[in-house]
């Protein structure tokens, strides 16, 4: 077990009767990028303050290096957050921001300026010691916050939705910043976000949840080719997750038609969900297709064109970049190695069809404004 | 969006004007007059002054309203500082509503109800212990202490509204105990609304009348009460000459304070980027 | 959601909570009990049922707290117009001469206006020294109304003109994009608009008003007796703490049914205008 340096155990927590987190059980490696992904409400900030000491679970253990670490107040936690909206301190300068951490332990002033300057180093704001907070821009405070958790030595770094506030540009240069700070310091990041692409690109490791419930844990590939259930298979990318009926091992029946697949294992006649991504469903001429079904729109993406295709009354996601009329009949073939097979879960039928695509697109966007404060 | 005012708005401002500053214009000009006559000028004169000067239990009573006003402002904004971050951290909103209302009750309640009831109460306890002289100095900074809160809490309360919650989690995670990240971190923030919390308790203590007059005893009376008990007599202008000194003094505290802080706001504006 | 912050929270509001259990609500109770009971200490309503005797007391006391602060609105609300139109430098000098004379004693300024109203004041002086017959000024119910008004008019002024400051300066020229002109403008839009300023500043001025005893002292005489003055005599010379203690009470009761009915209105007409 050595080199978990975090370990969740049965825990449960509820606020007002509600339960946030159901027994949870889980183990962060010492040194690696985990994240904790899920919409708005999931629990993952909770999770995250309860690793901080901000709140105690109602039940089970938290467990630092080895020992539990159940009612131990933040600050004498070896761990240190990065909070949302940076919570740097207004009153004091960015040199005496980042040193304020190192006063309260009492380390001398020679050594607090040396640390502070490599500080400033490693986050490339070198000659902004005197600088106001309320002067620098959204990025700059964010690495000062950067700069102010990492400089106590924590062994590991909470980062609470760290990038939402940044505009998109921002937070891809900082996504890359991040990972590689990670990894020179060579310390535990737990980072939470409800951005997939974000968990996606910077992660060693993924948590996803949902409910208070972890869904899956994995790597980033893992997660994305092996979902687990409905839920993962649509939060992480497109997904069409349609209805499909296992006839034996390794061939699955769906939208009326016998595909060859990969997975085995699953009883005769067993009903499943099968995902199949946009980017992995092939437009060919309908004499030569598997199935065939009528273009209901499309759009213009950049560097594709988003189709969708009414098949057997239910819609599909396609990414293709030839352009389809709408109207117009096409056949669809899909590849053994291109479907995934999941058990049917409380999920099943929730996600997955494009008919109420745009809806489901606002609902994402509200979740956004709101963000975690109400967990 | 600055409009010119019309003639008849600058006549009608002015009239007001006149209103609310010849009374008192009328009181500095008679301090200054050699003779009794409160209408008829009848030559310059520090008389009145001087009489002011030489009159100790005027003086003595100023002593008590200043000692009255920095011990009771200092309790209350202490105090009123707790509490305002205890009322914030509230999380049951029932118990937030019903101490916002209790707070509320001696701002709305007419003061002489205020001054009755802890009067009232003094005499109560007074009684029960079989003492009849209770009212005096600790009666008085209690009764003030309890009318100045209101105003230092509903000063401190929007500042703490406008402070990030997550900062003082950050100076504990950072190190702090809960008690280090208030002092360290919280009370830096807050400071603006501490500080004009206590100056408004000063200056309601120093000028409160009514409450006072009914919680003092004989041996504690403040200046109010001082100038109510000359008010009884016939009119003498040695209390033309206090006014012109109230007047003057609180006249320069405002143009001093408004300097002040149109200078921080100066400063603030060239800060940017300077050395704090 | 925090727990241990609400731990810090109740140590940090425990003192203010003791203390304003003893001396607000202990109080109000004294108050209660004084004014159901007798100098014995037994209980009785006849404090309260003897009071109608005041009910003339009562009624002149609202009567003249309402007119006073009717004529403060009337003053005060045209002035904070104006000054809100004004820019910010002669906006907050405007402020400061209106806030100077209520840091000053009150006391002070009513005892002024005795000075000049007065028999031999200075306005009776100047009266008779063009050859008139001198004015009865003081000691009048006017005198009284005046004393009110000129103490707490600054009560007056600022909510509403503080109100005003914060409207929303897009909506008046939205009013005068949809074709209003300056006195639809006005009529539809600011006044309804300073309603709550309105509302403060007539509690600020009403209550003061209504339980006033030196203003009606000092400018009344004899013929204007408020029951500021009944309530205060019986704690101060006449030494009846029970008849003053039901006194207190009814006014209280009487002064927070008035503040309930005026925070409906503003609420009523708040969802209106929303």
């Amino acid at each position: 077990m050595s080199n978990n340096i975090i370990e969740l155990k049965n825990i449960s927590v509820a606020f007002d009767g509600q339960q946030i987190i159901e027994n949870m059980n889980l183990y962060i490696r010492d040194k690696e990028f985990i994240t904790f992904l899920g919409p708005s409400g999931c629990g993952k900030t909770t999770t995250l303050r309860m690793i901080a000491g901000f709140l105690e679970p109602d039940s089970g253990d938290v467990i630092f290096d080895g020992k539990i670490i159940n009612g131990v107040p933040p600050h004498k936690r070896q761990l240190n957050t990065i909070f949302q909206r940076y919570a740097l301190f207004p009153h004091l300068n960015v040199y005496e921001n980042i040193a304020f951490g190192l006063r309260l332990k009492k380390t001398p002033e020679k050594e607090i300026k040396e640390a502070v300057t490599e500080m400033l180093e490693l986050i490339n704001l070198k000659g902004f010691e005197r600088r106001n907070i309320s002067s620098l821009s959204g990025g700059q405070q964010q690495r000062v916050a950067i700069a102010r958790a990492l400089v106590v030595k924590p062994r590991v770094l909470l980062l609470d939705e760290p990038l939402g506030a940044l505009d998109l540009k921002l937070r891809k240069d900082m996504q890359v910043e991040l990972k590689n700070i990670q990894q020179r310091l060579g310390i535990t990041f737990i980072y939470v976000t409800h951005d997939q692409e974000e968990a996606l690109s910077m992660s060693d490791t993924i948590v996803v949840m949902d409910s208070g419930v972890i869904q899956q844990i994995g790597t980033p590939t893992d997660i994305y080719n092996e979902p687990k259930n409905a839920f993962v298979a649509d939060f992480i990318g497109e997904s069409n997750i349609i209805e499909g009926v296992m006839r034996a091992d390794f061939w699955v029946e769906m939208a009326g038609h016998k595909f060859k697949c990969l997975d085995k294992g699953f009883g005769v006649d067993e009903k499943v969900d099968v995902v199949v991504r946009p980017e992995d469903v092939d437009v060919v001429p309908v004499e030569k297709s598997m199935i065939s079904g009528v273009v209901t729109s499309i759009t213009f993406k950049g560097v594709y064109y988003e189709i969708i295709v009414e098949i057997k009354g239910f819609k599909w996601m396609i990414q293709s970049t030839e352009f389809q009329e709408v109207g117009s009949t096409i056949g669809i073939n899909v590849e053994p190695d291109a479907i995934h097979i999941m058990k049917k879960s409380q999920y099943s039928g929730l996600y997955g069809d494009y008919s109420s695509f745009s809806e489901e697109f606002d609902e994402l966007s509200d979740a956004t404004v709101y963000e975690e404060d109400d967990e | 969006m600055t409009k010119k005012t019309s003639i008849g708005g600058k006549l009608y401002t002015a009239l007001v004007f006149i209103f609310l500053y010849a009374p008192i214009a009328v009181l500095i000009i008679f301090s200054f007059n050699s003779g009794k006559s409160t209408s008829v000028f009848e030559g310059f004169s520090l008389y009145w002054y001087k009489e002011l000067f030489n009159d100790a239990a005027t003086l003595s009573a100023f002593k008590n309203s200043m000692i009255v006003a920095v011990v009771s402002s200092i309790i209350s904004t202490v105090m009123g500082t707790a509490a305002a971050t205890g009322i914030y951290g509230y999380k049951n909103k029932l118990v937030k509503t019903g101490i916002m209302t209790v707070t509320n009750i001696p701002m709305m309640n007419p003061e002489i109800v205020t001054g009755v009831s802890m009067m009232l109460l003094f005499v109560f306890i007074g009684a029960i212990f079989g003492k009849t002289g209770t009212l005096g100095f600790p009666t008085l900074i209690i009764a003030h202490v309890t009318f100045e809160l209101p105003y230092v809490i509903l000063n401190v309360l929007p500042k703490l509204r406008q402070t990030d919650l997550h900062l003082a989690e950050a100076a504990q995670d950072l190190g702090c105990t809960p008690a280090q990240a208030f002092f360290k971190v919280v009370l830096p923030a807050i400071i603006p609304g501490i500080v004009s919390g206590l100056m408004m308790a000063f200056t309601l203590s120093v000028d409160d009348f009514i409450i006072s007059y009914f919680v003092s005893g004989t041996t504690s009376q403040t200046l109010p009460i001082r100038i109510f008990s000359m008010t009884k007599r016939r009119v003498t202008p040695d209390m033309y000459a206090l006014s012109t000194l109230i007047f003057l003094a609180i006249l320069v505290l405002l143009i001093v304070s408004n300097i002040i802080s149109a200078r921080g706001d100066k400063k603030l504006s060239k800060k940017g980027g300077a050395k704090k | 959601m925090n727990k241990k912050s609400s731990l810090m929270s109740r140590l940090a509001g425990a003192p203010y909570i003791v203390w304003a259990a003893l001396f607000i609500i202990v109080p109000l109770c004294m108050v209660a009990y004084y004014a159901f009971t007798d100098n014995t200490g037994a209980f009785t309503i006849e404090n309260i049922t003897g009071l109608t005797k005041y009910t003339d007391t009562f009624l002149l006391s609202i009567w003249l707290g309402l007119v006073a602060t009717v004529v403060c609105l009337i003053i005060a609300y045209p002035l904070a117009y104006i000054m809100a139109q004004k820019g910010p430098e002669k906006q907050s000098t405007m402020t400061m001469l209106i806030m100077l004379p209520m840091w000053m004693n009150f006391l002070l300024r009513t005892y002024s206006w005795m000075t000049i109203l007065e028999d031999t004041g200075l306005i009776n002086t100047a009266i008779t020294s063009l050859g008139f017959e001198p004015l009865q000024l003081i000691n009048t119910r006017g005198a009284v109304v005046l004393g009110m008004v000129y103490n707490f008019l600054p009560y007056m002024i600022l909510p509403i003109y503080t109100v005003m400051l914060k409207t929303d300066h897009s909506l008046i020229e939205a009013a005068q994009d949809l074709g209003g002109n300056k006195l639809d403008v006005f009529r539809n839009v600011t006044i309804p608009l300073s309603v709550p300023g309105i509302v403060s500043g007539f509690t600020m001025v009403f209550v003061p008003s209504v339980s006033t005893f030196y203003i009606s002292q000092k400018l009344g005489g004899t013929g204007t007796i408020l029951i500021g003055d009944i309530i205060e005599t019986q704690f101060q010379t006449a030494n009846n703490f029970n008849l003053g203690a039901s006194l207190s009470f009814v006014l209280m009761i009487l002064i927070f049914i008035c503040l309930a009915v005026m925070n409906r209105f503003s609420d009523d007409d708040g969802g209106v205008i929303l």
